[in-house]
């Protein structure tokens, strides 16, 4: 029970941060109907973006108040982000709008390969670790020796994407640009005819799912303290592997379906094996696809002839 | 622009803003990575040093380009969007036709350009590295279009069944001591089994939905080759794979070696250039067997499926069938290609069989047009060829200083590529398609008339 608790705990973080990725993924999905294969590098970038800037703001600027950094990480971490995502949007993916069906999906994996290998050359090949950001931990209880703990920083990721999640969820339903979202979600053709600027809105969605991936960059930092140039494709499959379980297209459904594949990461390497904690994963994937391939928030797709 | 005469006039003010936008741009992006850089000091502490003079370096380099784009080239091409469509000149109908014999012409006879051009000694390099390395590729872009290209079912884990072949030629061969020539077909036989055995549960899916099951297929496969210590020896890999035999022939300096044999002086040329053949021959086996199977009722099958699957259905076509025997045949030729790669390394891991590999065979496919088997020649000849040759530009050292390893850069340019390509031309190189029944006439029909169905 304790364990099972150790690794409830354990997992919602986890699945916060995939959480955060998948609605990249659902979003882009939603608008343009195109999975954007890059996107788990865009959170890899994020994460070294904030690497770079918690450094700076620590030795260059000297500030050691650990939640004004964190801060000014987040922000500088999404500012850069949302500049890298909007331009790949621009340089390779508007050009192909309206083309062949694979194309997009062919340059988005160019795009990939591309950005791991930019950091790749830019930062060195090795890990890259630091010093924890947070340290300290609320000890819930304990029970056989065993105690569950809740350390500080997972309650930072917990609350920072609960906030952002608010955030976020009041841009797609209350503003301006979250109606164009969806109307451009419906119909582009019906969208532009009413007054909508659909290049505009599209671009506006790859900056807002930039700048989700680098919370979650900044989060995966944090809680982990070492990313590497090749730490984008495997979360990046499984926020991916969130959003088709959640119904792709669907907002609530990519976070529930992060927290879902966050459970199951951590419980199946704490009761099965950690090795093959990928393979849960990925086998999860195939299965809803096979077996539910609308998900379990998504409309089903009627092909009409 | 606006309301002058396209073609006509240059703004240079315009440009002069649009590259001094670009640039601050271009600063934007690249002042966290380019501008910074984290290493680790002597205490085993990460810090950040500047690169002010590269980051000013890779700015100026962006707005210079932009502003070449505005001034030069972007009047050049609406000088070329007003002329009318230039008629295909005679000259290349007529290379159209003689491209073919040319080429296989040219692999046939590529050892022995290379003996006389490079000499002994370097030959090796050449055959091994570009020869034996490239028609693995074609081969593997030729097996994949039988999938991707004429049954329109998008793979994204073709590398699996690559590793398959690969570890069932591995193996089979050490732990049995059986043959390079009884395991090449075993093996393939064993990757079109889990051809279809992949293949089953993923019939009702298209698209991009397919392309990422079967990357989650691929990647479980290769999770289980890593931590299946006790069969597949994980992460260190199989080493001492037999090698080939020419007929029974091992080529070593044995007496009974092939060098001895033919009374010739024992060189490891022999082998690369009997290898060199295999390959070629398995791949030409792969494109002679797609050509024929497309006359065949299967074939037509399968490029139904690709144009129109719900049609294919309401004519009764066994939907079910053609798809599986399209991830059989795919997965057969990835099978011998992958028993040819373990034989020819003589050592395999699971790091060969990477996401990676499949996109860059996708791209292969996607890049040459899908369906075109010359186009996937071409395609693999200039994205493997293109890196692999990344590896000798040895000169650019002496510009950039000696520090400088071109062959960073290899992947970097290949996903550079691979976008520049799509948004060059979106369906391929070669994009039209060959009817393989006709009417009356033999005709061409051009990319715009193809209309993709969802397969």
């Amino acid at each position: 029970m304790e364990v099972f608790l150790q690794q409830l705990i354990n997992g919602i973080t986890l699945g916060s941060i995939y959480g955060l990725i998948a609605i990249g993924y659902t979003m882009v999905f939603g608008i343009i109907g195109m999975v954007n294969f890059a996107h788990g590098d865009v959170f890899m970038v994020s994460a070294f973006i904030a690497l770079v800037a918690f450094l700076l703001i620590v030795s260059f600027l000297g500030i050691y108040s650990m939640s004004l950094a964190i801060f000014l990480v987040l922000i500088v971490a999404m500012l850069f982000t949302s500049l890298v995502n909007w331009t790949i949007e621009r340089l390779a993916y508007r050009p192909l709008r309206g083309s062949f069906r694979l194309a997009p999906l062919i340059s988005a994996i160019g795009m990939s390969i591309f950005l791991s290998n930019f950091v790749q050359l830019t930062q060195g090949p090795r890990n890259k670790s630091i010093p924890p950001m947070v340290q300290g931990e609320f000890v819930l209880f304990t029970k056989n020796d065993y105690p569950v703990t809740l350390s500080h920083k997972q309650l930072i990721i917990w609350i920072v994407t609960a906030v952002l999640l608010g955030c976020f969820w009041y841009l797609v339903t209350r503003t301006r640009l979250g109606r164009a979202q969806r109307a451009c979600e419906q119909d582009q053709k019906m969208a532009a005819l009413v007054g909508v600027d659909v290049d505009r809105t599209i671009s506006m969605t790859f900056v807002i799912a930039a700048a989700l991936a680098a919370v979650a960059g900044t989060m995966y930092l944090m809680y982990y303290g070492v990313v590497s140039f090749s730490d984008g494709f495997v979360p990046g499959v499984k926020a991916f592997t969130a959003a088709v379980l959640g119904g792709i297209g669907s907002l609530p459904g990519a976070v529930i379906g992060g927290l879902l594949i966050g459970l199951i990461e951590t419980m199946w390497s704490a009761y099965f094996s950690i090795d093959y904690k990928d393979v849960a994963a990925f086998s999860v994937l195939a299965i809803t696809l096979i077996f539910l391939p609308q998900g379990l928030f998504g409309r089903p797709d009627v092909e009409k002839v | 622009m606006g309301g002058d005469a396209p073609g006509t006039r240059v703004d240079t003010t315009r440009a002069l803003k649009d590259a001094a936008i670009t640039a601050l741009l271009a600063f934007g992006l690249f002042l966290p990575l380019v501008g910074f850089q984290t290493v680790t000091d002597v205490r085993n502490d990460l810090i950040l040093t500047t690169r002010w003079p590269l980051l000013f370096a890779v700015v100026a380099i962006v707005g210079i380009g932009r502003l070449t784009y505005s001034l030069v080239i972007e009047p050049w091409l609406r000088q070329r969007a007003l002329r009318p469509p230039a008629l295909t000149p005679a000259w290349r109908t007529h290379a159209g036709k003689w491209l073919v014999p040319f080429a296989i012409g040219f692999v046939i006879a590529y050892p022995a350009i290379v003996l006389v051009a490079a000499g002994f000694g370097r030959a090796v390099k050449w055959i091994d590295n570009f020869g034996i390395q490239i028609l693995i590729y074609v081969m593997l872009g030729w097996g994949l279009n039988i999938v991707v290209g004429l049954a329109g079912l998008l793979d994204l884990g073709y590398v699996a069944f690559y590793a398959v072949g690969a570890y069932s030629y591995a193996l089979l061969a050490k732990t049995f001591g059986l043959s390079f020539w009884i395991l090449l077909p075993l093996a393939g036989i064993l990757s079109s089994f889990w051809g279809v055995l992949l293949g089953f549960p993923v019939l009702r899916l298209r698209g991009d939905y397919l392309a990422i099951v079967t990357l989650a297929f691929g990647e479980i496969i290769r999770i289980v080759l890593i931590n299946w210590v006790d069969l597949t020896n994980g992460y260190a890999g199989l080493t001492g794979i037999p090698r080939p035999t020419f007929f029974g022939i091992p080529f070593n300096a044995d007496d009974n070696g092939f060098a001895a044999v033919f009374g010739l002086e024992f060189s490891p040329i022999y082998r690369t250039i009997f290898l060199y053949y295999l390959i070629l021959a398995l791949a030409l086996l792969t494109a002679f067997v797609t050509i024929r199977l497309r006359r065949l009722p299967v074939g037509r099958a399968w490029e139904a499926l690709r144009e129109d699957e719900i049609a294919c259905r309401s004519l009764g076509i066994n939907t079910t069938n053609t798809k599986l025997t399209a991830f059989a045949m795919g997965a057969m030729f990835a099978g011998f290609a992958g028993s040819f790669f373990a034989a020819r390394q003589g050592f395999i891991s699971p790091d060969s069989f990477t996401f990676l590999e499949s996109a860059t065979i996708l791209s292969i496919v996607v890049l040459g047009g899908m369906g075109s088997q010359i186009g996937v020649a071409i395609a693999a000849v200039a994205m493997i060829g293109g890196t692999e040759i990344m590896r000798e530009l040895d000169f650019l050292k002496l510009i950039f200083g000696s520090t400088f390893d071109p062959t960073q850069y290899r992947m970097l340019l290949f996903g550079f590529a691979m976008v520049l390509i799509m948004i060059w031309r979106p369906r391929g190189l070669i994009s039209t398609r060959d009817p393989s029944v006709v009417l009356k006439e033999r005709k061409v029909i051009g990319a715009d008339l193809v209309k993709e169905g969802h397969g």
